[in-house]
């Protein structure tokens, strides 16, 4: 038996764990990640001549990011890896990809996707503008750039990551104006009642919340609308309160979102079925507990397939591997195995409470003015999309795509997707589920115009 | 020139530097005034470092200087003068690079 060709996308702690457990069994895997560097977005290594510790970079995660880079680096030479290299389709048995400015096909007969997530976002009045960028955004800027987004930031979102940036560039020297939680107080009881599955994460946000009160840094929750006022540029965040007052406050960035949603589009496009999923209001890849797929050969890994962070995330790229191997014909140890499923169990757990305590804010997207920008990349309003709902008549997402554009334009509605089916619901006064999701279509992010058709190349 | 354009003058910055200050300098030309750079930063944070805008909308035409930072928004494509497109936040700052953002430039003129 020929050893299987496998392809594993994505460089993060799923990738990275997955090529790890294939390179053990004697496997020579391609990893295509389209960063330069392995580490996906949360351990994203700094450019060649940056300075600052992992203990200032990763904070309380500063070993794991080492033992992450590490255990990637050990795999030099006993993988084929192809860093700046975007994954845009899977055709048959190829993957395509784009490096360079050039094509190419990458043949595989097993495939691992391990495509990460990016942000959950909320659109609101004014977030086009210059200054506001997404929480992972601007946690991007300091940890990878050095930089604060602003002179002077405003937090507004919900989720683990709020406070967790807020401090980060609290800690960092940076102007930090306030921090709105969109969460109810309901919410943080139900985040409370996650806490015997895994106290060590919750003491740390309660660490974070802390650590900003300290310095004397307003943080509010309840927050219910936030708008960002400026003509050219942000100079205002205004807000209401969970009492219904209208407040101003001034600064020249703000970082927003409300957690993340996994980049599903290239499972999508490689036949894998997807599901709604009430918890996080949005369709999921279908994976079985070890990330096989429908799909004879595909396996998802990490938050590509659904958000459970990125300790989970290791768990689940290892265990996509045993799969594989498993289906390969390889023995696979059953005592290694039941302990990995034990950890993915107990990860689910937490990740489960945290989807119910931090849920996309669909009633608030839903109320997103008519004049407002629904799509940023083609400045479509949410007012056009819901005149399409009743004076076109459009009642799923796709249909309403066709007639606005909204979802269409270069993000492929990775941005605007979660609000426009909730805007879309609502309007048509049916569950969410009902509307239907954006079909994902190759390339799965642009590329550029080849001057040559793609070479077939095997690993 | 005859009009001078009031926004002729830079606009300040949107990024803030707090770290990491102390690498190489790289030299770059933005809507054809000089403009510096540090090596390692993407083309996004030495824009932002030194102005508040990446490019206009082609819709609403109005400025845009990114969202994601991470490659999912496709919000930060900046044109260079050679009349290629770059994803300003993976691309990697090099010397001499030219770039147009549709602000205006010294003469007065826009360049978007």
């Amino acid at each position: 038996m020929s050893a299987p060709r496998i392809v594993i996308v994505g460089a993060g702690p799923a990738g990275t764990r997955a090529a790890e457990a294939l390179v053990a069994r004697g496997l020579r895997p391609v990893v295509i990640d389209e960063a330069p560097a392995s580490g996906g977005q949360i351990y994203r290594r700094p450019p060649a001549g940056f300075t600052r510790s992992g203990r200032a970079l990763h904070g309380f995660e500063a070993a794991r990011a080492r033992r992450l880079h590490a255990a990637f680096d050990a795999l030099a030479g006993a993988i084929d890896y192809r860093p700046d290299t975007l994954a845009w389709n899977v055709a048959g048995s190829a993957v395509h990809v784009v490096h360079d400015g050039r094509h190419a096909a990458i043949a595989h007969d097993r495939l691992i996707i391990a495509s990460g997530a990016f942000d959950r976002v909320l659109p609101f009045p004014g977030w086009t503008l210059p200054g506001v960028f997404s929480l992972g955004g601007a946690q991007v800027a300091l940890k990878h750039q050095g930089c604060a987004i602003g002179e002077r930031v405003a937090f507004a979102g919900s989720g683990p990551l709020l406070y967790l940036v807020a401090w980060q560039y609290a800690k960092a020297g940076a102007d930090v104006a306030l921090v709105l939680d969109g969460a109810s107080p309901a919410a943080r009881r139900r985040m409370l009642a996650a806490l015997p599955t895994a106290p060590a994460r919750i003491a740390k946000g309660a660490w974070y919340l802390a650590g900003l009160r300290v310095r004397g840094i307003p943080v509010i929750s309840g927050v219910r609308a936030v708008a960002a006022r400026g003509d050219e540029r942000v100079t205002m965040l205004a807000w209401r309160d969970g009492k219904g007052r209208e407040r101003e406050t001034a600064c020249d960035a703000i970082a927003t979102g409300h957690g993340l949603a996994p980049e599903t589009r290239l499972a999508e496009i490689a036949g894998c079925p997807l599901a709604f999923d009430p918890d996080v209001r949005d369709w999921l890849p279908m994976t079985d507990g070890d990330g096989r797929t429908p799909v004879e050969g595909l396996y998802l890994a990490g938050d590509g397939a659904r958000i459970a962070g990125a300790d989970a995330s290791e768990v689940a790229g290892t265990l996509a591997a045993l799969a594989l191997l498993a289906d390969c014909g390889f023995a696979v140890d059953r005592a290694r195995l039941a302990r990995l499923r034990r950890a993915r169990a107990r990860l689910d757990r937490f990740r489960r409470a945290m989807e119910r305590a931090f849920p996309y804010p669909g009633d608030l997207a839903a109320a997103l003015p008519d004049d407002a920008l629904l799509c940023r990349c083609e400045a479509i309003t949410a007012g056009a999309l819901r005149a399409a709902a009743s004076e076109a008549d459009a009642g799923e997402i796709n249909r309403a795509k066709a007639l606005t554009r909204v979802g269409m334009g270069r993000c492929q509605g990775r941005l605007c997707g979660p609000a426009a089916r909730e805007i879309l619901a609502a309007a048509r006064g049916v569950a969410l589920a009902r509307v239907g999701r954006l079909r994902a279509q190759a390339p799965a992010r642009p590329v550029p115009f080849a001057t040559e058709p793609p070479a077939e190349t095997g690993p | 020139m005859s009009k001078p354009d009031p926004r002729a003058t830079p606009e300040p910055p949107l990024f803030r530097r707090l770290a990491e200050t102390g690498r190489e300098t790289v030299a770059l030309v933005v809507d054809g005034r000089p403009v510096e750079a540090l090596a390692g930063d993407s083309l996004l944070t030495a824009l932002l470092a030194n102005g508040a805008r990446l490019r206009v909308n082609e819709f609403d035409g109005r400025p845009r200087a990114g969202f994601c930072l991470m490659g999912a928004c496709q919000d930060c494509w900046v044109r260079l003068e050679d009349g290629r497109s770059l994803r300003a936040c993976a691309t990697p700052v090099a010397e001499g690079m030219r770039v147009l953002t549709g602000a205006a430039a010294p003469d007065g003129t826009t360049t978007r």
